[in-house]
């Protein structure tokens, strides 16, 4: 997994609660192959009209967002499928940091299991940054995990509250297999023992 | 004394590698099976970060959802499918996982073949990237389906975190009268305890009517405990478990037979076990089975008719009858045998083993389909249908009118090319009858392997025990 440290760029706006994973990812996109692409799906009915044309008055499809590594969105984003097609499409596109008020469960899961940083903040502060981001003039913004602040382009900052667990986990990288392959000693030496009692489970 | 343990506290506590402190334990897994619809993106996350697979001795993949079941051996046409397909066979050849190939005789769906080739063996913690892997918990192993991430956490690291479930008991005492199945019994468990009834349980069946199944009656029985919202159940094995297991492939050796034996007498739970939830059925009153609705919980007996919306206990399940009546093309009070089908399907992990493929064709035997009804039977390996074909049964169900095909998930799911036409209903042996599972607008009865045969030669529902006689 990648390590998070700081990322700067465009952050987008979407301002829309309940924002679920078939509207992130629509269901066409899950029998690929490959996760590499995904971000072409990402928010496909919002992106493209029926012809697959571009949509555009959405944000995505305007200068400076076409580009954005972080995006402000409105409560209970990410609801529906445990997919991570979503989280996948989302990393895909570029979009490494979703800011919002509140997350589904899940959802937030397969993030994390994936690196990206969510941050939860209250209403009102996600309401001000969406402020800043709506204007291309003042839309670029700073994402520091270490200092756990938001630079915005007037040298400003915000805070963000990050349970430490999560944090440490998203600094060095590490996804749920990396952590199990740390105690990889404890895996061996159950196996011996397992071994020992139960040989016919270990096949030559 | 130590505290009474049940079949599953014994299985759970020999595989904890590691306690967390957050609560969740690491969990050793003994089997993996895998198939080309989950595990595709396990195989490339861990190319891309370079990790091989732990033990390649304890995974085996088959490919079943996406496959045609007819012309094996031909190019499959479908683009997506074939190339999931395809990847299945790349990846298992660069990591060194053993595959069943799809022309090979073992080929079949992946809860089919786990137990055939001796894979699937009593005390084991064993995982599939599928829900329907409570099937193997017939085998007294812990069985349970998981995502696509934690299917890479087991190749890569053979363990999975896991939160520990409670303990659910269903007991059914007493016996199935002639014509009643597994598979019914299992329909009224889940009609009496609701889709939400096990979660976050794991369900241990006991009883004497439960030890009287066959394996593959016990299989269906576990196959379906998903439906009824458990992430597994459990049959304690016994004597007709061990004479299933042995001598399969990989099943233990002559030479570790006993040692095995032993230690799988031990699994039983101990007598005076504590459960956190208990529900007894009596096998005599249960009758053939039928689903009306849209969920598993939506089922009544053959001589029982089409709810009333009117009589809901409240509003919340007066919308979800009257939602499931309207999709399901019925109305309220109908007898359930006044139901006109026009397609069967026979097969599935739920009903596509040998037991499956006879109780529908002593049905068939000397009938004929009813006019205007398509009936598919479709194994649920290569090994069954070689069975069945050396037991004549093909011949039996050919002639009635059947189309005999060859192994795979098929009609299940629908991914293969086997689909329903919109507005076409079908008595179906599979597990689930989710709007749209058959294809768009399919209409889907679950029922067992003689009832949807029955169904099939009358054209509409009828109770199989009048049939019989
Ligand atoms: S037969 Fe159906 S339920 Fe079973 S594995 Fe295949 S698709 Fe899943």
């Amino acid at each position: 997994m990648k390590t998070f440290g700081t990322i700067s760029g465009a952050a987008a706006t979407l301002k829309m609660i309940n924002v679920d994973t078939d509207q992130i990812i629509p269901k066409q996109y899950l029998s690929a192959i490959s996760r590499i692409g995904l971000g072409k799906g990402l928010f496909h009915d919002f992106r493209y009209d029926t012809n697959n044309n571009e949509n555009p008055d959405f944000v995505l499809n305007r200068e400076p967002y076409r580009d954005a590594k972080i995006l402000i969105t409105s409560e209970n984003f990410g609801c529906g499928s445990s997919r991570e097609h979503a989280p996948w499409s989302l990393d895909d596109f570029g979009i490494r940091c979703v800011i919002a008020p509140s997350f589904a469960d899940i959802f937030f899961n397969n993030c994390i299991k994936n690196g990206l940083l969510l941050i939860i903040m209250d209403e009102d502060k996600v309401k001000k940054l969406m402020t800043v981001a709506e204007n291309p003039q003042t839309c670029n913004m700073t994402v520091d995990l270490d200092a756990q602040t938001i630079v915005l382009a007037d040298g400003t900052s915000v805070s963000f509250e990050i349970e430490p667990f999560r944090k440490q986990r998203l600094q060095e990288g590490l996804d749920d297999i990396s952590i199990t392959l740390q105690r990889r000693d404890e895996i061996a030496t159950f196996e011996a023992k397992q071994k020992a009692i139960m040989p016919w489970l270990y096949r030559p | 004394m130590s505290t009474p343990k049940t079949l599953f506290d014994k299985i759970w506590e020999s595989h904890v590698v590691a306690e967390n402190d957050d609560g969740t334990s690491l969990l050793y897994i003994d089997m993996h099976l895998t198939h080309e619809v989950t595990s595709w993106p396990g195989f490339e996350n861990m190319r891309l970060n370079n990790r091989p697979v732990h033990r390649t001795d304890a995974v085996l993949a088959v490919p079943d959802h996406v496959i045609p079941t007819t012309g094996r051996g031909e190019r499959i046409q479908n683009d997506q499918a074939r190339i999931q397909f395809e990847t299945l066979i790349k990846n298992c050849k660069e990591f060194g996982v053993p595959l069943i190939p799809l022309l090979d005789a073992r080929q079949g769906i992946v809860h089919i073949i786990g137990p055939e080739q001796g894979a699937t063996q009593p005390g084991i913690t064993l995982v599939c990237g599928d829900s329907h892997t409570a099937t193997h918990g017939a085998f007294g192993c812990l069985a349970f389906g998981i995502g696509s991430s934690e299917v890479e956490h087991v190749l890569s690291t053979q363990t999975l975190v896991q939160k520990r479930p409670k303990n659910m008991r269903i007991a059914v005492n007493g016996e199935l009268s002639l014509g009643v199945s597994g598979k019914d019994m299992i329909l009224a468990i889940i009609g009496a305890i609701g889709t939400a009834g096990g979660t976050g349980h794991v369900v241990e069946y006991v009883g004497s009517a439960i030890s009287a199944l066959s394996m593959e009656g016990r299989m269906t029985v576990c196959n379906m405990t998903i439906e009824g919202g458990a992430r597994a159940g459990l049959i304690a094995p016994d004597e007709t478990t061990f004479h299933y297991v042995k001598g399969r492939p990989l099943a233990p050796n002559e030479d570790q037979w006993d040692a095995a034996m032993t230690y799988w007498k031990t699994l039983p739970s101990d007598e005076d076990a504590a459960y956190d939830k208990e529900v007894a059925l009596d096998a005599a009153t249960i009758a053939p089975q039928v689903t009306w609705g849209t969920s598993p919980e939506d089922v009544v007996p053959i001589d029982g008719c089409v709810p009333d919306p009117s009589a809901a206990a409240d509003e919340k399940q007066r919308d979800a009858i009257q939602a499931a009546i309207a999709y399901m093309g019925l109305e309220a009070n109908k007898p359930i045998t006044d139901i006109k089908v026009n397609r069967a399907f026979i097969g599935s992990c739920t009903n596509g083993r040998i037991e499956d493929m006879r109780a529908a064709a002593k049905v068939a035997e000397g009938r004929k389909l009813a006019d205007g009804v398509r009936a598919m039977v479709v194994p649920g390996s290569g090994l069954v249908k070689a069975q069945a074909e050396a037991e004549g049964l093909d011949k039996t169900l050919t002639k009635a009118g059947f189309e005999w095909r060859d192994p795979g998930c098929s009609m299940c799911i629908a991914m293969n090319g086997d689909i329903l036409e919109p507005g076409e209903r079908c008595a179906s042996t599979s597990n689930r009858n989710f709007k749209g599972r058959q294809g768009r607008d399919s209409r889907t009865h679950l029922v067992s392997p003689a009832m949807a045969a029955a169904a099939a030669i009358e054209g509409h529902f009828v109770d199989v025990r009048d049939l019989a006689s």
